[in-house]
């Protein structure tokens, strides 16, 4: 989207329509010179699935250094990892994908990434090629009390099919700051890509991802959003456009909010292609004094537009609250779009059933929590349903 | 093993038990036949102390041990075990999950294999959500599944038929009674089908939240089968007058 420099600038005042209103000059852009990843960093990515091995390719950015952009040998030539910046250098065609997705005058973080995102990724999937492994990226926030402003493009070329998996985690001392992510995916014609994004912030930090997919005839778009740590606050409202006919797009949201994070989710898919349909599915768990928004909205521009908004929520505290706002738009006659919410605690009945089997109060709790975040749903692959497994086994275990 | 001594009961404000006593010893399977809202399920939630269930008078002593105020953990941990009439549906908890927490509860390896042969119960039932779309016959077997796991020595049965076709009720009542061998239990039903196929000691008739009679199985249930629990009410009416 082509915007005038005034009206950027213009945009630098402009809060966003959800979440708590940040401050950005509170928070100086970071600037560090790392050259290569600790053994702390390569810990704190293991706890958000960035792992060594097992990887079609690794992009490795700590606070403003890219400290690895790499392909695996076997894919070179199927898949690309680089830095923006490069990625816009060496291809000229990058240019008509740049803020194509996303409105740089959204808000103040859009404004702010345009005017500073130089950093971030680019990942291509070339035509016609599966890649079987994931690509991975983490984006590391070493500095404390710093802003992190980054842009990455994800182009899925006509046929391609990856997985990409995305930690976004700070380090063990960092817990003040902002995170600001603008990210466009570019699904072409009959391509398929699962974007999996598990976060791990500081309690006081801060986190405004902006996401635009795109999406052509027949391509498919799969997203995970796994936050189970504190966090100051997180809002993101994610919008898929199904330009093409016969698109499919998945949202799944999988929230455990702890302490007093305020978590402001949401998911939109625009069906204007004709057979196009969209899934909205989130699972929030809130405890503490916790806040969790988690909106959606489908919009039904085609007669065959087939859509399902599903939010689920368990309320473990008296402090804490959950919000389901769910949003349906029917345009055209035929277009079928549906939805469901449901708040509660854990049933009384569920907690004696399984104490009849044996299992302490607690213990019954804990299995009956451990099966309301079913990761299965996420159908991700198995060495990243065992990584959220013993996230999830980690946090019951510090209690609830 | 399982004495219950003028218990009283109430849910909320009603009093739903008025005095119950039952003893059975071990290797004694007991019936309790009752009209619909009698305060056959009170009780079974009493013994395992269910949430809501208050005593208001008598005890309850299992082994030797007063269980009356006991969490129902404890109790299931003493060697009780039931099979409930309607369990909930179990939001992502899957039946192999409960498996594991006995298996690790009891500290013991459980035969998961085995035991579904046993019940007769398809392997593919261990992965989906307990309960979840399961037939009344199916729900019924994953409970016995569960309940053979646990292996207790004493096996509380509430309504194992209800809901079950007939073909069902035979195949439950012959795996239940299996379970049964060697061990004590009480079985509680409306319509007494499946105790065609379940070897019984003593029936006892609960009527308005007090047992009324005790005797035979066979004799009781015909009696019932024949007269209605109607009779039973007579009968109890004449007790009183006596």
């Amino acid at each position: 989207m082509q915007r005038s420099k005034e009206e950027i600038i213009k945009a630098l005042g402009k809060p966003s329509r959800y979440g708590p209103d940040i401050d950005i000059n509170m928070y100086p852009p970071v600037r560090s010179g790392y050259s290569s990843i600790t053994e702390e960093m390569a810990s704190r990515a293991l706890d958000v699935g960035v792992t060594v091995g097992d990887r079609a390719g690794t992009y490795f950015q700590v606070d403003s250094s890219v400290l690895k952009e790499a392909v695996e040998e076997v894919y070179h030539g199927k898949v690309e990892i680089t830095s923006i910046k490069e990625a816009l250098e060496t291809h000229d065609w990058l240019k008509e994908y740049y803020w194509r997705a996303v409105d740089p005058v959204a808000d103040k973080y859009t404004a702010t990434a345009y005017l500073e995102g130089e950093l971030g990724y680019f990942i291509r999937v070339r035509e016609g090629e599966k890649v079987d492994l994931p690509v991975q990226s983490c984006l590391y926030m070493a500095s404390q009390g710093r802003r992190q402003v980054v842009h990455n493009i994800i182009v899925a070329e006509p046929g391609s099919e990856a997985q990409l998996i995305t930690g976004c985690v700070t380090g063990k001392q960092v817990d003040i700051g902002l995170h600001i992510g603008v990210s466009e995916f570019y699904i072409g014609r009959d391509a398929h890509l699962t974007f999996t994004m598990l976060h791990d912030w500081g309690r006081r930090l801060h986190v405004r991802p902006r996401t635009g997919i795109i999406l052509e005839d027949g391509g498919s778009f799969t997203s995970n959003y796994i936050l189970l740590r504190p966090v100051g606050s997180v809002q993101t409202y994610p919008s898929a456009f199904c330009k093409g006919d016969s698109c499919a797009v998945r949202f799944t949201s999988l929230i455990y909010g702890a302490s007093s994070s305020i978590i402001d989710v949401g998911a939109r898919a625009v069906l204007k292609g004709e057979n196009s349909k969209a899934e909205i599915v989130s699972r929030v768990i809130a405890t503490g004094r916790s806040k969790i928004y988690a909106r959606g909205l489908l919009e039904g521009l085609s007669n065959s537009s087939r859509g399902h908004l599903e939010c689920s929520g368990l309320l473990l505290s008296d402090e804490a609250e959950i919000h389901a706002i769910p949003e349906l738009q029917g345009i055209a006659m035929g277009a079928s779009l549906t939805h469901e919410a449901a708040i509660g605690k854990i049933a009384e009945e569920e907690i004696q059933y399984l104490m009849a089997r044996g299992l302490s109060e607690e213990e019954a709790t804990s299995l009956l929590i451990r099966g309301f975040m079913d990761v299965e749903i996420l159908g991700l692959p198995l060495h990243l349903t065992r990584q959220v497994d013993r996230m999830i086994s980690r946090i019951l275990k510090g209690g609830f | 093993m399982l004495e219950i001594e003028d218990l009283w009961v109430s849910v909320g404000s009603r009093t739903v038990l008025k005095g119950v006593n039952l003893s059975i010893p071990e290797d004694e399977v007991h019936v309790l036949f009752g009209p619909n809202g009698s305060g056959k399920s009170t009780l079974i939630y009493t013994i395992l102390g269910f949430k809501g269930y208050k005593v208001t008078k008598g005890r309850i002593t299992f082994k030797g041990v007063d269980i009356t105020h006991m969490p129902i953990n404890e109790r299931v941990k003493l060697g009780l075990g039931v099979a409930f009439q309607k369990p909930p549906v179990m939001k992502g908890v899957k039946l192999i999950d409960v498996l594991n927490a006995v298996g690790k509860t009891f500290n013991r390896k459980i035969d998961v294999e085995r035991i579904l042969r046993d019940v007769e119960l398809d392997s593919d039932f261990l992965r989906r959500d307990l309960n979840r779309g399961f037939s009344g016959g199916e729900s019924k077997k994953a409970e016995v599944v569960q309940l053979v796991a646990m292996n207790p020595d004493f096996l509380i049965l509430d309504e194992p038929d209800s809901g079950v076709d007939v073909e069902n009720v035979e195949r439950l009542g012959r795996i239940i009674d299996r379970q049964l061998r060697g061990k004590a239990g009480l079985i509680i039903t409306h319509q007494g089908f499946i105790l065609k196929y379940i070897d019984v000691d003593l029936a006892h008739v609960m009527i308005s939240g007090e047992i009324v009679c005790s005797g035979d199985p066979d004799r009781t249930l015909s009696q019932i089968l024949s007269m209605g629990y109607g009779w039973c009410e007579k009968c109890k009416g004449l007790r009183r007058k006596l």
